[in-house]
C-alpha cells in the first residue's frame, strides 16, 4: 500500500495505482475525457492534469502513479488553470450548438463546461468541419463534436477485439473514421455510444426522439443470451426509447451486446399480437380474453377427459420467464400431461435419464480471469454469446488463457485460439474421444472403463490439432471445458457431454454449458421438461398431439425442424398460441392466438448461464390487450378449474417456482449413455451445419428493424470451403439449390471456416425453413 | 568545415565514407580495443561520464548517465536505436554523417550495444533522405561482411545485429518514443511517459535511443579519452559539434565545431552575412528553440549552457539566421505553419493549440490582427507549454513565446498598421537565391 495525500485528505492506495484510482477511492473527482476505467491509458486528453509536489509541470492524474508520500491538488490554481485551458482548446473547434445535439443533457463535454469552460470563446477563426461517417444502421455519426478522445478506438481494439475504428491523419486534421469506409461490424460496437463523452457518437434508433430528462429509467435484464445482461431501460410516455447498460461486474461489466442494446424496437413492432384473437372456418377475428380463455379451457378439458393427458403438449420459448414456465408445466401436470419442452432445438434428449441436475456454465463469470486454459466444444461463441466470448477475449489477451476449439466451424472469434480441430459434426464425438485418450496420454490418467471400450478408433486418429488440445488442458491448472450451443443441439449431443466430461475429469476442469437463451437453465430448475413417461421437444413434433399450447415460440423459426413442426401444429386439433408477436406461420399453426407481454411489459425472472436468478418488473404500459403471461397461465388455471393456481402476485409464482434451491439443483454431471450409431452422410450429400444467427435467434430481436440491417442479420447463404466447392463444381457466387427435407435456392458462398464435406447454411430463417432439420445431409447442386 | 572535424571527416573524397576509408582514419579500432580486452561497460560509461558528452539530438542529456540507465542483467532482447529522423526544419547534419561517416555512426551503436547488452539495433532514417538510406545499408553490408555486425563480433561471443529503417517524413517520429512506435510499425505518436523506453522501450523492452551524432562521437572519445574529448569544448559541455548554418548567410552547410566556440567565428566560417547585410536574429538550435536577437547571439558561446543562459536552446545546433530583410511575423507564420501540420494530433493542447496559433499569425501577417491578438497568442502558448505528452507542445509554443518577446514592436507595427515593418521590396531583395 502506498500513501499520497490528495487535496489534503490522506488516502492508502494499492501498488500500482494512479493518481486517478487513488482520488477515485477518496472519491474525489478528477474531469476527464479519455481516461475509462475498462480501457487502456492514452492520457491524451490532458483534462486530468493535477498538480503534484515538486513537478515543474501539472502531470494527468490517469498516467501518473502514485509513489509513496505523494503530495497532489486537483483543485489548486496550477491544476484548475491547465484544466480551464484545455477545456478551451476542446471547446475551439467543438460546435457551441447544444441544443441540436442528441447528447445535450448527457454529454461529458456540456458538463464539464460549465465547470470549465468560459462564458463566451476567445476563437475567433474558422472552425473545422468533418464529414459524417456511415458507421453502419446502429451508430450515427456526427464527426464535428469528436474530441479525439479514441475511446471508441481503443474500446473496438481492446474489447471488440477488432480495431474497427481508428484516428487517420495528423494534428487537427486527425478524425476518426472506419477502415476505407467499412461500417462497425462488431456486436459489441452500440458500447461505443455509450463510451463517446460527447455528441460525436449516437444511437441512429434513437437519436432526436427523446431528450434524457424526459426519460424514465427502470432497471431490467436482457432476454436474449444466457448471460442475462442488467439493462437500463428508458421510456418516455410508457413507450421503451432506448436501452443502455446497467453496469454489474459479475455479469455484463458496462457493457451490452447490439442484440440487448437495440432488439426494444420490436417492441414497437407492427406484428405486436394486442388482442386474443381466434380462427373460425379459417378466418381470423379478434376475441375478448373471457371468450378465449373458456373456449381454450373447454377444449383441452374435453380432448384430457376423451383421450387422456398425454394427447395435450407443451412446447415452450427458453426466452419465457421462470413464472410462466412454472406455471405451464405446473397447468399440463395438472391436466395428467408430461409432455413439456422448451428445448426446442435440441434432437437428443438421452441425456434427460442420466443427468444429475441443470446445466449451467459451471463456473462464476469473473472466475474466467483466472483459467489457464479453455476447451469449447461445438460453439458459434462470438454471437451465441458475445459477453462471454468478451471476457475469454480479455483472458486470453491479457492473462494469457489458452482457448481452443472442436467443432464443424472456425469462424474469426477475434482473440486468439491455441488449436482448433475443424471437423464434421458427425466427427464431433469421435474427435472428443480421441482428445480424452491424448490427454489421458498428457497427464499419465487412464480414460474411464466405461468408455475405453469405445476408444480404439479414437485413440489411432490423434491429429496434430488433437494433441495441441489436450496438451493445452493438460499444462493449464485452472481449465474449463464448454459445451456450446451447437453441440447440445447436436444429434448426438448426450455422447458429447459425456466425452467433456471425461475430458473435464481427465484435466480437472470445470464443465459447463454456455446456455443458448435468457432461461436456458432456469427452465431445468422449474421442471419445464418432461417427467416420467412424457414427450421431449422432438417426441411431441414426430409424434403428433392433439393439442398443443406453445408459449413465446414461433413454429418455423424456433425449432429444430421447422417445416415439420409447422405441419404438425396445423394438423393438430387445437393449437394455442401465447405469443407477443403474430406472424403467418403462427396463424397457419394455431387456432387461438393469445398476445402476452415481453420482457418489458411484465414482472418475470431468468435464471442465467451461472444459476443467478434475477427478477425485473414492468418498465413499460402493455400495448392493446396485451397481458403478462403469468397472468394468463393462472387464469387459465382457474378456468381449467386447477388446484393451485391462486397466486395472488408474480412473486409467489416466482417463489413456488424456485422453492428447491438454485446451486443445490445446478449440476452438469451424466451417467452413461449408449453409442449410438454415427450417422453416415448420404453418398454426393453435405452435412449440414446450422448456426442460429445472433440477430434471428429469438422473435424479440428478428423485427428489431437496426439490427435487421447489420451484417449479421445478412441473409444466409450456402457457406462451404473451397474444396467443397471445387468438389461440387460450383464457383463462389453462383447460386445453388439446396435440398433437404424440402429445396430452397441459396447463393454459395467460399469459407475456409467450414469443415470439408460440410455446407454451413443458417436456422431461423424463413429462407432456409424448408430444408427441414438443422442436423443431417443435404444435396447442393448449381443452377 | 573546421579543423576539428572528427565526424565530418569523411566528408573529403566521393568514396571515404567506405570501411577501409573509415579503418585508415583509425576507425574501428576502439571497438576492436574494447572486444580483444574485453573492457568492462562500466569503464566505458565511465570515459563518456568524464567526456562530458551531451546527447546531441536536441535535448543534450548526458549520455553516459543515460546508458546507465539500461537494466544490463534485464533476460531477453534489449534493443538500441539509432535516432536519425531528423526532420527539425534547419537541421540536416545527421544526413551528413550518414553520407560522410556512416561507419563511426555503425562503430558507435555496436559499443553502445557492448556497453548495455544490446541484441538488435535499428538506425530509424528520416524518410526524405532515402539515398541516405541506402547508402547507410550499403555501409551496414560492409561491416557484416567485416565480422563487425552480425552474430560472434571478432570472433568474441558478442553479438549484435544492426538494421536501417526508413521513416516517411513525419516530424514527429523524431520524438523517441513516436520513433519506436513507427518502428513496430504503429501510427507514429508519442507514448506518456513513465514508463521511460530505458524500462519499456521497443516491443515493451528496454531501450536505449541515441542520435545519430551522439553515436558517431562516441569511437572518437574512445580513440581519444574522455578528458582530451571534454578539453576540446567546455565543461560539461564536451566535445564537438555540428553546426548546420543556414538562412542569410553566404556558405550555409555544416560546420563541426568546438563546443564553446563564439557565434561570431561560425558567422565567420559561413561566410558572414549575404550582402553585407545586418544579422536581425539567429534561432540556434533548429526551429523550435527561441529567437535571439543578433545583439545577443553576438555575445554568446555556442554551447548547451551559454546559449540556455542566454534564453534559447543550443538543441540539435541547427542555426537559422535572418538578416534585416526578414518580416519576423512572415518567418514566424511559417514555423507555426510547420507545426501546426507536423502536430500528432494526439493530445488535445498541441492538436488544437498549434491551428490556433497558426491561425491567429496568419491572419496578423495577412493584415487582419486585431489588438488583443499578441496577449491572446501569449496566453495560447502558455497553455500548450507543459501540457502535452511530449514536447512537441512546447516546441510549437517556443518560437511563437520568443518572437513576441524580442520583436513585438513588429507584431505590434503588423496589428496596427496592417502592413510589414520591413517593406515587400526588401523582403523580397532578400529571399532572392544566392548562387
Amino acid at each position: 500500500m502506498l500513501e499520497i495525500e490528495i487535496d489534503g485528505k490522506t488516502i492508502q492506495a494499492p501498488d500500482g495505482s494512479t493518481v486517478m484510482d487513488a482520488a477515485a477511492l477518496a472519491g474525489i473527482y478528477i474531469p476527464h475525457f479519455c481516461y475509462h476505467k475498462k480501457l487502456s491509458i492514452a492520457a491524451s486528453c490532458r483534462m486530468c492534469l493535477v498538480q503534484v509536489e515538486k513537478a515543474p509541470k501539472p502531470l494527468p492524474a490517469c498516467a501518473t502513479p502514485v509513489t509513496n508520500g505523494m503530495r497532489v491538488w486537483t483543485h489548486s490554481e496550477t491544476a484548475v488553470k491547465a484544466q480551464k485551458g484545455v477545456m478551451e482548446f476542446l471547446l475551439i473547434n467543438h460546435p457551441l450548438d447544444c441544443p441540436v445535439c442528441d447528447q445535450g443533457g448527457e454529454c461529458q463535454l456540456q458538463d464539464l463546461a460549465v465547470g470549465y469552460g468560459g462564458a463566451h470563446s476567445r476563437y475567433r477563426e474558422e472552425k473545422r468541419v468533418w464529414l459524417n461517417k456511415d458507421l453502419g444502421p446502429l451508430v450515427a455519426s456526427d464527426a464535428s463534436r469528436c474530441i479525439n478522445c479514441t475511446r471508441c478506438v481503443r474500446f473496438t481494439a481492446e474489447i471488440g477485439g477488432l480495431m474497427e475504428l481508428g484516428q487517420a491523419f495528423r494534428g487537427d486534421h486527425a478524425e476518426i473514421m472506419t477502415f476505407m469506409g467499412r461500417a462497425l461490424d462488431s456486436e459489441l460496437s452500440g458500447n461505443v455510444i455509450d463510451l463517446c463523452p460527447v455528441g460525436a457518437l449516437t444511437s441512429k434508433p434513437f437519436r432526436f426522439s427523446a431528450r434524457t430528462w424526459e426519460l424514465s429509467r427502470r432497471r431490467s435484464v436482457s432476454p436474449h443470451d444466457s448471460l442475462g445482461a442488467n439493462l437500463i431501460v428508458q421510456t418516455k410516455h410508457d413507450v421503451v426509447r432506448r436501452v443502455l447498460p446497467f453496469n454489474n461486474e459479475r455479469l455484463n461489466e458496462c457493457w451490452l451486446t447490439d442484440r440487448d442494446r437495440f432488439s426494444y424496437e420490436a417492441l414497437a413492432s407492427e406484428q405486436r399480437l394486442t388482442l386474443p384473437m381466434m380462427c373460425e372456418r379459417d378466418t381470423w377475428h379478434t376475441v375478448s380474453w373471457q371468450i378465449a380463455l373458456e373456449f381454450i379451457a373447454s377444449a383441452l378439458q374435453s380432448i384430457a377427459r376423451e383421450q387422456g393427458g398425454q394427447a395435450l403438449g407443451a412446447l415452450a420459448s427458453p426466452h419465457a420467464t421462470v413464472e410462466e414456465l412454472h406455471l405451464l408445466q405446473k397447468l399440463m401436470r395438472g391436466l395428467g400431461s408430461e409432455n413439456i419442452d422448451f428445448r426446442l432445438r435440441q434432437r437428443d434428449f438421452r441425456g434427460d435419464a442420466v443427468r444429475a441436475g441443470a446445466p449451467w456454465l459451471g463456473m462464476s463469470v469473473v472466475d474466467i480471469h483466472d483459467l489457464h486454459s479453455l476447451l469449447v466444444i461445438g460453439s458459434f461463441l462470438r454471437k451465441d454469446a458475445p459477453l462471454l466470448a468478451q471476457k475469454v477475449r480479455h483472458s486470453a489477451y491479457r492473462h494469457g488463457l489458452q482457448v481452443s476449439a472442436v467443432g464443424p466451424n472456425a469462424e474469426d472469434w477475434r482473440m486468439p485460439v491455441a488449436a482448433r480441430a475443424l471437423v464434421a459434426p458427425s466427427a464431433m464425438v469421435a474427435t472428443l474421444a480421441a482428445i480424452a485418450a491424448a490427454l489421458a496420454e498428457e497427464t499419465g490418467g487412464a480414460v474411464t472403463e466405461r468408455l475405453a471400450g469405445r476408444l480404439s478408433a479414437a485413440a489411432a486418429d490423434i491429429s496434430g490439432e488433437v494433441r495441441a488440445i489436450a496438451r493445452s488442458l493438460a499444462s493449464g491448472e485452472k481449465n474449463a471445458v464448454w459445451l456450446g450451443n451447437f453441440a447440445v443441439q447436436h444429434p448426438r449431443a448426450a455422447e458429447l457431454h459425456l466425452w467433456a466430461q471425461e475430458i473435464a475429469r481427465l484435466s480437472g476442469a470445470a464443465l459447463g454449458f454456455i446456455g443458448e437463451a435468457a432461461n436456458s437453465t432456469g427452465g431445468y430448475l422449474v421442471d419445464a421438461v418432461p417427467g416420467e413417461g412424457g414427450l421431449d421437444a422432438r417426441a411431441m413434433i414426430e409424434s403428433p398431439r392433439r393439442a398443443y399450447l406453445l408459449l413465446g415460440a414461433e413454429p418455423d423459426l424456433d425449432f429444430a425442424d421447422g417445416a415439420a413442426t409447422v405441419a404438425t401444429l396445423a394438423r393438430a386439433q387445437l393449437v394455442v398460441a401465447a405469443s407477443a408477436f403474430d406472424s403467418p406461420a403462427l396463424r397457419q399453426a394455431a387456432d387461438v392466438l393469445l398476445p402476452i407481454a415481453p420482457f418489458t411489459e411484465t414482472p418475470g425472472t431468468f435464471v442465467n448461464c451461472i444459476g443467478e436468478a434475477q427478477s425485473f418488473n414492468t418498465v413499460a404500459r402493455s400495448r392493446g390487450e396485451v397481458r403478462p403471461g403469468w397472468k394468463v397461465l393462472r387464469v387459465l388455471g382457474n378456468f381449467l378449474e386447477l388446484p393451485g393456481f391462486d397466486h395472488e402476485d408474480v412473486e409467489s409464482v416466482r417463489d413456488e417456482a424456485l422453492a428447491s434451491g438454485i446451486p443445490a439443483r445446478l449440476d452438469n454431471a451424466i451417467g452413461d449413455v449408449p453409442e449410438a450409431d454415427a450417422p453416415v452422410p448420404r453418398a454426393g450429400r453435405l452435412q449440414r451445419i446450422a448456426d442460429v444467427p445472433i440477430h434471428f435467434a429469438d422473435p424479440l430481436v428478428r423485427r428489431a428493424p437496426s439490427l435487421q440491417k447489420t451484417a449479421d442479420a445478412a441473409p444466409p447463404a450456402a457457406r462451404m470451403p473451397a474444396s467443397t466447392l471445387a468438389a461440387l463444381g460450383v464457383n463462389a457466387g453462383d447460386k445453388v439449390r439446396v435440398t433437404g427435407s424440402g429445396a430452397v435456392e441459396l447463393h454459395a458462398v467460399a469459407d475456409e471456416g467450414v469443415a470439408p464435406g460440410c455446407v454451413r447454411i443458417a436456422a431461423a430463417h424463413a429462407s432456409t425453413v424448408a430444408l427441414g432439420p438443422m442436423h443431417g445431409d443435404l444435396s447442393v447442386e448449381r443452377i | 568545415m573546421s579543423a576539428h572535424a572528427l565526424i565530418l571527416a569523411g566528408a573529403g573524397g566521393e568514396r571515404a565514407w567506405r570501411l577501409q576509408d573509415y579503418a585508415a582514419r583509425g576507425g574501428y579500432a576502439a571497438l576492436r580495443r574494447i572486444i580483444a580486452g574485453k573492457t568492462p561497460p562500466e569503464a566505458i560509461i565511465a570515459e563518456l561520464k568524464t567526456s562530458g558528452l551531451r546527447g546531441r539530438g536536441g535535448a543534450g542529456f548526458p549520455t553516459g548517465l543515460k546508458w546507465s540507465f539500461m537494466p544490463y542483467a534485464f533476460p531477453g532482447d534489449k534493443y538500441l536505436v539509432c535516432n536519425s529522423d531528423e526532420g527539425e526544419p534547419g537541421t540536416f547534419k545527421d544526413r551528413d554523417i550518414l553520407r560522410c561517416n556512416p561507419h563511426a555512426v555503425i562503430e558507435g551503436m555496436i559499443i553502445g550495444a557492448w556497453v548495455m547488452g544490446c541484441t538488435r539495433g535499428y538506425n530509424y532514417i528520416h524518410g526524405e533522405i532515402f539515398e541516405i538510406y541506402q547508402r547507410f545499408e550499403e555501409a551496414l553490408e560492409e561491416a557484416r561482411a567485416a565480422g563487425l555486425l552480425g552474430r560472434n563480433i571478432l570472433g568474441s561471443d558478442f553479438s549484435f545485429e544492426l538494421f536501417a529503417h526508413h521513416g516517411y517524413g513525419a516530424y514527429i517520429c523524431g520524438e523517441e518514443t513516436a520513433l519506436l512506435e513507427s518502428l513496430e510499425g504503429k501510427k507514429g505518436q508519442p507514448r506518456f511517459k513513465p514508463p521511460f523506453p530505458a524500462s519499456y522501450g521497443l516491443y515493451g523492452k528496454p531501450t536505449t535511443i541515441n542520435n545519430t551524432e551522439t553515436f558517431a562521437s562516441v569511437p572518437f572519445i574512445l580513440g581519444m579519452g574522455g578528458e582530451a574529448f571534454l578539453n576540446l569544448g567546455k565543461p560539461n559541455n564536451g566535445g564537438t559539434k555540428i553546426f548546420s548554418i543556414s538562412g542569410h548567410v553566404r556558405h550555409p552547410g555544416n560546420y563541426e565545431l568546438n563546443l564553446g566556440t563564439p557565434f561570431p567565428e561560425l558567422l565567420a566560417m559561413a561566410g558572414g552575412m549575404r550582402a553585407g547585410r545586418k544579422l536581425k536574429a539567429v534561432i540556434p538550435g533548429g526551429s523550435s528553440a527561441p529567437v535571439l536577437p543578433a545583439n545577443i547571439i553576438m555575445d554568446c558561446t555556442l554551447d548547451f549552457d551559454a546559449i540556455s543562459k542566454a534564453g534559447s536552446m543550443l538543441g540539435s545546433g541547427a542555426v537559422i539566421v535572418m538578416d534585416e530583410t526578414t518580416c519576423m511575423v512572415r518567418a514566424l507564420e511559417r514555423l507555426s505553419y510547420f507545426y501546426h501540420e507536423e502536430s500528432c494530433g494526439q493530445c488535445t493542447p498541441c492538436r488544437e493549440g498549434t491551428g490556433w496559433l497558426y491561425r491567429v499569425v496568419r491572419r496578423i501577417e495577412r493584415g487582419l490582427g486585431k489588438p488583443d491578438d499578441l496577449d491572446l497568442l501569449r496566453s495560447v502558448a502558455g497553455n500548450i507549454s507543459g501540457r502535452t505528452i511530449c514536447a512537441l507542445g512546447d516546441a510549437a509554443a517556443g518560437p511563437v513565446q520568443s518572437f513576441i518577446k524580442h520583436f513585438a514592436d513588429e507584431f505590434a507595427y503588423h496589428i496596427e498598421n496592417k502592413k510589414c515593418l520591413v517593406p515587400p521590396l526588401v523582403q523580397e531583395a532578400g529571399s532572392q537565391i544566392y548562387m
